[in-house]
C-alpha cells in the first residue's frame, strides 16, 4: 500500500515538474529585462507597444466573430442531429473532427485559391471579406472543439420531450431553441465559446498566411527579433488560457439545475 | 355520438413495414375523461402523438372541436400535455415554467402572474413559485406539470403515462387530484395508461387498446364485467378460464372435468363437441354451495394465501385452476391446502370467450 502511494506521488510529481518548471524557466527569464534585477520590464514593454494592442483588439474581435458563427451553425446543427437525425451523428461527427486532420496549411491554400478576386466568391478581394473568411477558417478549425462541448451539453437534458413540451405549449422552433434548450446547454456552449478563444488567439498560419494583423504572426514576429518579450508574451498567453479555463470553472457552478443533476 | 368534441377517424399508421395503428375510430364528447389502456407497444401511446400533432397518420384525420387539425402543427393546436418523464424546463422556475405558455402566447405580464397564481392554488403549491424543478419531489414535478399544461386554458387535455414514473401512493392520490382537477375544470381529457386500476378508477370510458386496434370501447363497468373479447377480458382485471366441452349444445349443457353446468342463450351458435373458454371473475366465485349460485364444480384446494381482509384461494379443479376471494372471518379458519371442496357460481357471470 505505502510502496503503491510512493510510486503514485513520484509519477505525480514528475508530472507536475515536466508542466511547471518549463513555465518558471519562462516566467523568471521574462523577469530578466533589467540588467542584475528583477523588473517587469518585458511586460511593460509588450503591453505598452501599440502592435500589441492592436494585434490583440484584431484577434479578441475576429474571437468574438467567430464564437458568434460558430454558436450558429452548431447549436442548431447539434440540436436537430439529436432531435430528428440521429442516424447521421456519425458521419457529422467525422465532418467536425477533419480540421483535426486536415492542416490549417491546406486549408487557407483552398481558401486562397477558392475565393480569391477572379473567383465566384472573392472574398480576398478586400479586406472586409478576408477578415470575414478567416473568421470561417477559425470556425472550421474550432468545430471540433464547439461541436463536442455542445453535443454532452445536450446529451445530459432530454432534448426530444423537452422540445415537445414547449411545442406543445405553443412555441415554435426559435422560441425554443432560444428559450429552451440555448439556456440548457448554454455552459457546454461557453465551454465551447472560451475553447475557440483560446484557439484564435494564438493562431497562426490562416492569419500569416492571409495577411492579417492577428496576435498569432505578432507572437512569432516578436519571437523571432526579440530576447526578454517573448517570454512575457508567453506568460501572457497562458494566463489568457488559464483565465479561460477558469471562468469555465466558474460559469458551471451556474448551469441550470435539473433532477438528476442537483449540486 | 351526436356532436363530438375529439373526433379521431379512420386513422392508421405505420412506420416502415410496422403497422402500429390500425383503423382507429373514437368519438370523444366534450368534458369526457377517455383512457387509451393496453399493453406496451398496442399502439396508444402513438395514437395519443398523432391527437398531439406529434406524429402525423399514415390515413385517416383527426378533427378537434368540429376543425379537422390533421395537418396542423402542434404549437397551433392548443392542447395541453403532461408527459411521463415530466418535462419541467430545468433552467426556469416552478412560476416560469407554468407561465411558459402564456408568454408564449402574449398574454399581458399582470394576467399571467394571476392565472399562474390560480394554477399553483389549483394544485395545492401556491408557495412553490419561486423554486426549481429540481427542488421538488417526483409528485410535485408532475403537478407542476400538470399546471404547466392547463394555464394556457386548452381545448384538450392529454396525458401521457403521467404516473408511471411516481410511487404507489403519491400515485394513488395524484389520480384522485387529476380526475378531480378535470371535473371542476370540465376539459375534455386523453389518458395513456398500461395500468387497469388508473383506468378504471379514473375514465368516463376506456378503450382497450390491442396491437393497434379499439379492441374494446366501453364505461369501465362494461369493459371490467362484459368484456367483449378474450383479450379485454385477459387484461382488465384477473380472471379465471375453465376450459369445458359442450355436450348438447340445444340445452346449452357444458362439460367440465366431467361435470356438468347450464350455460343456455350464451353459447353463441357453438355446436355440441365444440371446446369452450369460459371465464370467470374471482369475485364471481364462491367456495362452497350458494343460494343463488346455480353452477356448482368440486375441487381441491391448491393455494392459500392470506392477504389480510381478503384470503385468496386457488382451487384445482381437474386441469385447470380457479382463483378466488373470500373476506378474512375471524372465528373461521382459511381452508387448509389439499382439502376437498365445493365451488360454486351464478352461470350469469360466465363470459364464453370467443
Amino acid at each position: 500500500m505505502k510502496t503503491g502511494r510512493f510510486w503514485a506521488w513520484l509519477v505525480f510529481g514528475l508530472g507536475t515538474a515536466y508542466f511547471f518548471i518549463p513555465l518558471i524557466a519562462t516566467f523568471e527569464f521574462s523577469l530578466r529585462m533589467r540588467r542584475g534585477e528583477y523588473s517587469f520590464d518585458a511586460y511593460r514593454v509588450v503591453l505598452g507597444d501599440s502592435r500589441f494592442q492592436e494585434t490583440f483588439a484584431y484577434s479578441v474581435t475576429v474571437a468574438v466573430f467567430t464564437i458568434l458563427l460558430g454558436v450558429l451553425l452548431v447549436v442548431p446543427t447539434a440540436y436537430w442531429i439529436r432531435l430528428r437525425m440521429p442516424h447521421l451523428r456519425p458521419v457529422v461527427e467525422f465532418i467536425t473532427l477533419l480540421p483535426l486532420v486536415i492542416p490549417a496549411i491546406v486549408i487557407v491554400f483552398g481558401y486562397i485559391r477558392m475565393y480569391g478576386s477572379n473567383s465566384p466568391l472573392p472574398f480576398l478581394g478586400s479586406a472586409r471579406g478576408t477578415d470575414a473568411l478567416l473568421v470561417i477558417g477559425y470556425a472550421t478549425l474550432a468545430l471540433p472543439y464547439m461541436y463536442r462541448a455542445v453535443d454532452t451539453g445536450l446529451r445530459t437534458i432530454d432534448v426530444r420531450t423537452l422540445t415537445e413540451a414547449a411545442q406543445i405549449l405553443g412555441a415554435g422552433w426559435t422560441t425554443i431553441i432560444a428559450r429552451v434548450i440555448l439556456p440548457n446547454v448554454l455552459i457546454a456552449v461557453l465551454s465551447g465559446a472560451f475553447l475557440t478563444f483560446a484557439i484564435v488567439i494564438g493562431e497562426f498560419t490562416l492569419a500569416s498566411l492571409l495577411n492579417r494583423p492577428a496576435f498569432g504572426p505578432y507572437l512569432q514576429n516578436i519571437g523571432a527579433n526579440r530576447a526578454y518579450e517573448p517570454a512575457a508574451l508567453a506568460v501572457i498567453a497562458f494566463a489568457i488560457t488559464w483565465g479561460c479555463m477558469s471562468v469555465i470553472q466558474i460559469l458551471a457552478r451556474f448551469a441550470p439545475k435539473s433532477a438528476n443533476r442537483p449540486n | 355520438m351526436a356532436d363530438p368534441f375529439l373526433s379521431i377517424q379512420n386513422v392508421k399508421k405505420s412506420f416502415g413495414n410496422v403497422a402500429v395503428v390500425k383503423d382507429f375510430n373514437l368519438d370523444v364528447g366534450a368534458g369526457e375523461f377517455v383512457s387509451f389502456l393496453g399493453p406496451s407497444g398496442c399502439g396508444k401511446t402513438t395514437m395519443l402523438r398523432i391527437v398531439a400533432g406529434f406524429e402525423e397518420p399514415s390515413a385517416g384525420k383527426v378533427m378537434i372541436g368540429g376543425k379537422d387539425v390533421t395537418g396542423l402543427k402542434p404549437n397551433q393546436r392548443n392542447i395541453g400535455m403532461v408527459f411521463q418523464a415530466y418535462a419541467l424546463f430545468p433552467n426556469l422556475t416552478v412560476a416560469q415554467n407554468i407561465g411558459f405558455g402564456l408568454k408564449v402566447a402574449g398574454m399581458p405580464k399582470a394576467e399571467a402572474q394571476a392565472r399562474i397564481a390560480e394554477m399553483l392554488n389549483i394544485i395545492k403549491l401556491p408557495d412553490f413559485g419561486d423554486r426549481y424543478p429540481y427542488q421538488l419531489s417526483g409528485g410535485q414535478q408532475q403537478r407542476i406539470a400538470l399546471a404547466r399544461a392547463l394555464a394556457p386554458k386548452p381545448k384538450l387535455l392529454l396525458l401521457d403515462e403521467p404516473l408511471s414514473a411516481l410511487d404507489a401512493k403519491v400515485r394513488i392520490s395524484l389520480r384522485e387530484e387529476i380526475r378531480s382537477i378535470q371535473k371542476k375544470l370540465g376539459i375534455t381529457t386523453i389518458f395513456v395508461t398500461h395500468d387497469q386500476e388508473e383506468a378504471l378508477s379514473m375514465s368516463d370510458r376506456i378503450v382497450v387498446m390491442n396491437e393497434g386496434r379499439a379492441d374494446q370501447t366501453g364505461t369501465p363497468f362494461e369493459i371490467y364485467n362484459r368484456p367483449s373479447t378474450k383479450f379485454v377480458a385477459n387484461f382488465v382485471g384477473t380472471l379465471n378460464v375453465l376450459e369445458g366441452t359442450v355436450s348438447d349444445a340445444t340445452t346449452g349443457t357444458v362439460k367440465i372435468n366431467a361435470e356438468e353446468i347450464g350455460l343456455k342463450g350464451k353459447l353463441n351458435g357453438s355446436k355440441s363437441g365444440d371446446t369452450l373458454s369460459l371465464a370467470l371473475r374471482p369475485e364471481a366465485i364462491s367456495l362452497g354451495r350458494r343460494p343463488g349460485n346455480d353452477a356448482n364444480l368440486t375441487g381441491q384446494i391448491a393455494d392459500v394465501h392470506f392477504l389480510g381482509s381478503v384470503i385468496r384461494v386457488r382451487v384445482g379443479v381437474g386441469q385447470n385452476f380457479v382463483s378466488l376471494d373470500t373476506f378474512n372471518n375471524s372465528s373461521t379458519p382459511p381452508p387448509a391446502v389439499g382439502e376437498k371442496t365445493e365451488i360454486s357460481f351464478s352461470s350469469g357471470d360466465v363470459l364464453v370467450l370467443h
